[in-house]
This record gives C-alpha cells, structure tokens and sequence, in this order.
C-alpha cells in the first residue's frame, strides 16, 4: 500500500552542509518603523508594529528614526557591560562545565541585548519572569556574579540551597523570579503578578520571557488571554533565536505569521523587535512598560535574534544546523553593534572596551575563586545534608520528620 | 542474538514496528529529523519519512492529544514526552481523555496510543529532570504502565504496547539507557554488552503485558521492585548477605498478582522499592497488595524503600536516591523482625 502524504512539514531553510540562508527573515530598515503614542488604539497600529521589525541601528551603526531612545553616554556603557559581563561569564561557566567543575550550563551568546536592555528599560521594583537563557537580567540588575556562580555550584551559598540545576537561579531583593525546567510556567504567573500589582493599585508591572519554542505550550495562551481580559500591567517577551534544540522555529508555527502577530489576535498589540539591537529592544521595552504602566494594558514583543551557541552543555548543534550559521545571521552580533554604535557616538573607544574586557575578566577570576571557597562539587565545606527534608512545606510535616530521623539513623 | 543498550533495544522495536505497521507514527519533540535528545529515534525519520516520524512543537499536550485524535483515525501513534518531568502539561489529556475514551463511548471509540517517556534520576538532572510519576498515573483507571529494567524487555514490551489496542504508558529509566545500574554512582559504569538482558534478538519479538519476571530465586524474603530498582536491589541482596527473591514488576497495570502471591508465600517476607516519592506511591498499592494475598504467610511486617517525600534535589542525589544501604538495611530489618 503507497500513500501519498499530504500533510505539510515544515522545513528549515539550512541543514548541516548546506549553505545558511535566512532569506526568510523579514527586515526592516532602521528608522521605517512608525513609533505611535502609547495609547494609540491597537486596530490603528497592528499590522505595522506586529509585521515589520523595530530597528534603530543602521548599516553604519548611527541610531535613526522615531525609536531612538537618546540614551546618553553613561547609559550607553552601563548597557555595553553588562552586555560583556554576561558574554564572559557564559564563557567562563561554559568552560567550567567541560572541566567538570559544575554539571550543566546554558549560554545565552548572541542574545544578550534581549536581556540587559530590558533590564536597563524597566524599573527596579518591575518584577521579571526569566526562561533559562535570560542571565543579562541578573546583571543588568547589578547581581554579584559571585551569586549566580555559587548556584552553578549547588554550594553552601546556593540560593536554591543545592535544589536546582544549575542556570536555574533566582533572586528575590532584585525582584526576578525563580526559572522552572517547565517551560513557559512562568508566562500566566507574570499575568497573575502584574493582576496583584493592579488590585493592589500599585505602579509595578511584570515582564516575561519565553522562547519561540515554548510558545507552543498551552501555557502561552493562558498567559495571553488572561493578559488581555483584564489588561494586565504585563510586558511578554518572545524570544525568537531561531532554534528550539533541533527544531527550528517553524514548527511553533512561525512559518505562518511572525510570533508577534499573536498579539493582536488576543487584542494585544504585537511589536516585532530587532533582538540584536541595543537601542531598538530598549525602546520598544520602553514604550510596552509605560503602556503598562498608564493601564493601557499588556504588550507582546518578539525579539528577532539568533542562539549561537548549543542549547545547553548536553547539545550538539552540527547534527542539524550549519556550523557557522551564526555567522550568517543577518542582524549581527548585539555586542559588537552596540558597541559600534558608541565609538561613533564618541562614547566609547577600542582602547576603552579592551580595558573593560581585562577588568570583567579580572572580576570573573575573583568571583569564581570566592564562590569556589563556599564549596565546589569535590571540595570545601558542604550544605547540610538534612536541608533536604526542608523547604518542601513551611514547616517540616510529621512524615518528613519520620524520614529525617530515617535517613541520619542510615547516616551513623 | 545481538548486543543492544536500552536505547538500541527500544529504537530496533520502533523501527520493527514502523516496518510492519504503516500505521504506525512517531510524534514528539526532536524525535525526528535529530533522532531524539536520547537517540532514541536516530535514523527513524530518515528511514520511514517525515510523515512517520514526526517533530512536533514544544507541546505535550498538543502532543497526546494530537495522537488521541491520529488513534481516533485509525493511526496507531507512538508520543514521546522528551522527560516524565515535562508530561503535566498533558496530563488533562491522558487523564481525562486517553484513559476514558473507550468507556465513556460504551467501548465503540478508542486511541491506541503509546507514550514513552525517560523518568528517574542519578543523572544529576535535578528536581526537572528525574522524576518517576507512575504512581500519578496508575491512579488512573484506563492506562495501562509499564517499566522496563533491561533491553531484552524494553524491546518486547514495546513492541507489545504499540501492538495493545489500550493506552499505554511506557516509562524508561534513563539511568540505564546505556547499562545497568546498581545504585554505585563511584563504580565506573557497566555496559550492556555485558549483562544477559543485553541480549536481544535483531527481529521481531513480543512479551506479554502484564507478566512480572522472577530475576534471581530466593528463600529469604521476596524484594518487589522494576526500573533501575531492579539492578540496585541485587547488589543490595549481596550487600545484606541474603537469599533474595527479586521480582522485576515490570508492568504495573495490569499487575502480575500470581507471582507476588507465589513469591511471598514462599519467603514470608516482603521489601518494595521504587525511586518515586513514597507517600501514595505504587508501593502502597503492592504491599496492600501482598497484605490482601499473603497475609496468612506473612512473618515480618512489609517494609518500602523509595526516594524521600521530596522534590529531587540535584546536590543530594545520592542522598535521595533509594541506595544499595538503605535497602539493604530493609532487607536486614524484614529478616529480623519476626
Ligand atoms: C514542558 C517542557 N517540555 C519540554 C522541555 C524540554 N526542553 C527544554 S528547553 C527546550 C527547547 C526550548 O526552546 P525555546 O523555547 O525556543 O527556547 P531556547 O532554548 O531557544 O532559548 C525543550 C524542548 C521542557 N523543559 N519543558
């Protein structure tokens, strides 16, 4: 019996071997983009906002049209370290993995203006809902690596007390919110925060973060539709890098509409952003946060960007991407555009960014030793071990006392 | 015969029944064009179209409810849910839908869908990525679940599942994909090349669902275990120095009562392991079990060894994980009571 299938597979454009295209990336030019008043009704705004692509940096670096934050010079380096410091780090933790130092890592190269300018958009008391791969928020907060390394650690100054994985932080005095390996958990939760913040007439909103892959889960439409029913005080990010481990972002349906023409359909309006773009990601935070903020309700923003790294110290892109696909992307490395950006704004130099480079990795060298003193998976002093009964409910129940007793009974 | 790991043994029966089958799909994340995050699938799609092996978007509940309705339609779908750990998020469609189709339609609609999916832990994988749901699930009246401890069974099993008109759950210990483990994590690891049960033959095969298999005969008392429990409760044995009977449960529903019954009424003493949680897991149902059968044999209280009431933490593995100690100390206590 021969079938002939009829039903559709998508297809990405590249494979190993073949040639990188990315043909099917639509792109603006920097400037086209109209930026409308914040309270513009949705219908008058959707198509352009939702379909093209927001873009401040040009061909030749320089910031045009109506999205141009006119961030000052101070600004401007703040971003770009925090930008580096992030880059470094990834790099560092990357390399302690494959020494066996800690036992698992994600990167999040080539996406880090996603995270920090956000960051530098929203306000302090903002509450952020992460994925795995959003570490530029934590350092654009100003969070001590020294941290984030102890958790890699699962170490004695663990904020998760040695429960989680590494990469799966949190941080309560920054207001950033705990990373679930569940995907996409966190979208209705940052809806449900931001209602909170609503009732209780205060000024705070939330903003989340999920990648084109995790769109897929049910979760996104329960985050979407109670975000628009109540017109939550809500920024929900997209992050488009292309890649869901081996599946490329056709198969969460990007094929057919971009992944910012979701909003409208909720009644929500969609931006779609340049991800790589220091300047354009700041203002379109910008602008979706005082929507939020003037109880204009909730925004959608799809980051255009690329992971050009593996999806975590366990993958191996070659088996089903090009090699060097990322060399082809064609919006560029965040890092080097932004910087570009300043040395022709005369708000940085090349002798400037080498100096910081030496002075992050300088701090990264003392961090990790600081953090390695708190205990490393072989050496050095241990979280106690009956911590493990702790935490699962405010106090320790009966049964898991019984078990406690159970387990240092075995332990003598 | 050949020499297979656990991987091999499942992917060999996916592609038998691919082969034999052409109603036969596999639908799940990475499964294809990648092979799967464990290889599972590798060079399936290539081999049977991408129409047969099919990634899906990053959605279990699209996913079983996807192969509810392909089932529906006379396909005979094969989910993978990439960890146990990420099945919630399909739970209302196996719950409500996939385990209750066939009664709520008087027997005339049902989906024979087969989900697969790598749970436990010792991975280092954190509370994320080791779980062992299965209590969660024979809670529920319609699924059939099954656990495999080697890839003689793996294969055979699977091949049955994907054959059963009835859901199936198919749960996989991860841990020993590549080689059994006996709960020694300083041990350097053991390949399957090396164990009898890595044994398979390349062809088709099938075992019968619902049959528990004694692994090793004892007189002393009777273990009750599957999964990589299996392997860590006969090094326990020897570490306890005591005739154990290990049952390898295998499928959980339906549940082989005759060999319980035979085996406990034999020895007069009975310890259950699991990996999961302990509070309300399938333990429970097997020593009320062996209270309800064997009650009259019994000479020593039943004792459960399974991980503590509490998420799996990724520092503490070994703590948490139900060691070669902690049952052989079970396997001491039952002997001495009594
Ligand atoms: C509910 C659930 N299903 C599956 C997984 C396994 N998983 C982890 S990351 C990932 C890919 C996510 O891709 P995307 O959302 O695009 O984010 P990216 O990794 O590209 O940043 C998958 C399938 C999971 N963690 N949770």
């Amino acid at each position: 019996m021969t079938r002939t299938p009829r039903l559709h597979i998508p297809h990405p454009p590249a494979r190993p071997g073949d040639t990188p295209d990315f043909s099917y990336v639509d792109i603006s030019p920097a400037g086209a983009v109209p930026r409308p008043d914040v309270t513009t009704r949705l219908r008058d705004i959707e198509r352009s906002l939702a379909f093209e692509m927001v873009r401040v940096l040009d061909e030749e670096h320089a910031a045009v049209g109506p999205w141009d934050p006119h961030l000052d010079h101070h600004d401007l380096q703040v971003g770009l370290r925090y930008m580096l410091l992030t880059r470094l780090f990834d790099e560092r933790m990357h390399r302690m993995q494959r020494q066996g130092k800690i036992s698992f890592y994600m990167k999040s190269l080539g996406e880090e203006a996603v995270s920090v300018a956000a960051a530098q958009a929203l306000e302090p008391g903002d509450m952020l809902f992460p994925s795995y791969r959003n570490q530029g928020l934590h350092f654009a907060r100003g969070r001590n690596p020294v941290d984030l390394m102890c958790q890699l650690l699962s170490n004695t100054r663990d904020m998760c007390k040695g429960r989680q994985m590494p990469v799966m932080y949190h941080w309560v005095r920054g207001n950033i919110f705990s990373i679930s390996g569940n995907l996409t958990t966190q979208y209705p939760q940052a809806v449900g925060w931001a209602m909170a913040s609503a009732i209780k007439g205060e000024e705070d909103i939330a903003a989340a973060w999920i990648g084109e892959g995790s769109s897929a889960e049910a979760d996104f439409h329960h985050a979407m539709t109670f975000a628009s029913v109540y017109m939550a005080p809500v920024v929900l990010n997209i992050v488009n890098n292309q890649w869901a481990i081996s599946t490329f972002q056709g198969f969460a349906g990007g094929e057919r509409r971009p992944f910012a023409a979701r909003g409208p359909g909720y009644g929500i309006p969609g931006v779609r952003v340049d991800g790589n773009d220091f300047l354009a990601v700041y203002a379109v935070t910008r602008w979706a946060a005082e929507r939020a903020r003037q109880g204009a309700g909730p925004t959608l923003i799809e980051h255009v960007t690329y992971r050009a790294d593996a999806h975590s110290t366990s993958d191996d892109p070659s088996r089903y991407r090009p090699r060097d696909e990322w060399k082809a992307w064609p919006l560029g490395d965040p890092l080097e555009r932004l910087k570009a950006y300043m040395i022709r704004e005369h708000a940085w130099s090349e002798a400037q960014h080498e100096a910081l480079a030496a002075e992050l990795g300088a701090q990264l060298d003392e961090s990790w030793e600081e953090a390695c003193g708190f205990g490393t998976m072989t050496d050095g002093p241990t979280l106690d071990r009956n911590e493990l009964f702790e935490d699962v409910f405010k106090d320790v129940l009966p049964h898991l006392i019984r078990q406690r007793d159970q387990f240092r009974d075995l332990e003598d | 015969m050949a020499r297979m790991t656990m991987i091999q043994a499942l992917n060999s029966a996916m592609d038998i029944m691919l082969d034999r089958d052409p109603d036969v799909v596999i639908l799940g994340e990475d499964v294809g064009y990648f092979g799967g995050v464990f290889r599972a699938t590798e060079g399936l799609q290539r081999k049977y179209g991408e129409h047969r092996v099919i990634d899906a978007p990053i959605a279990e509940g699209g996913i079983i409810g996807a192969a509810i309705g392909m089932g529906v339609n006379g396909l005979r779908p094969i989910s993978e849910i990439q960890f146990a750990d990420y099945i919630y998020p399909g739970f209302d469609q196996i719950v409500s839908e996939l385990a209750k189709l066939r009664y709520r339609t008087g027997g005339e609609f049902f989906a024979p869908v087969t989900i697969r999916t790598p749970c436990g832990g010792g991975i280092r994988g954190g509370q994320t990525h080791s779980q062992s749901p299965e209590g969660v699930f024979t809670h529920v009246c319609g699924l059939k679940i099954i656990m495999p401890s080697n890839p003689y069974d793996a294969k055979g099993l699977l091949i049955s599942a994907i054959e059963d008109d009835d859901p199936v759950l198919f749960f996989e210990p991860k841990r020993i994909y590549n080689g059994p483990f006996d709960g020694d994590p300083d041990k350097p690891a053991m390949p399957w090349s090396q164990h009898p049960k890595g044994e398979v033959p390349e062809g088709y095969y099938s075992l019968p669902i619902g049959l528990a298999e004694v692994v090793r005969e004892g007189e002393d008392l009777t273990v009750l275990c599957y999964g990589t429990m299996v392997h860590v409760c006969e090094a326990a044995a020897k570490l306890a120095e005591v005739e154990a009977e290990i049952v390898d449960i295998r499928t959980m529903i339906p549940l082989d009562v005759d060999t319980i019954r035979q085996s406990v009424e034999k020895t007069g003493r009975c310890v259950i392991v699991h990996e999961a949680t302990r509070f309300s897991g399938f333990g429970a149902e097997l020593s009320a079990t062996v209270q309800e059968e064997c009650f009259y044999s019994l000479e020593a209280p039943i004792e459960r060894v399974t991980g503590w009431d509490t998420p799996y933490p990724h520092a503490f593995e070994w703590d948490y994980f139900p060691g070669q100690k902690r049952v052989a100390a079970a396997m001491v206590k039952v002997m001495e009571a009594g």
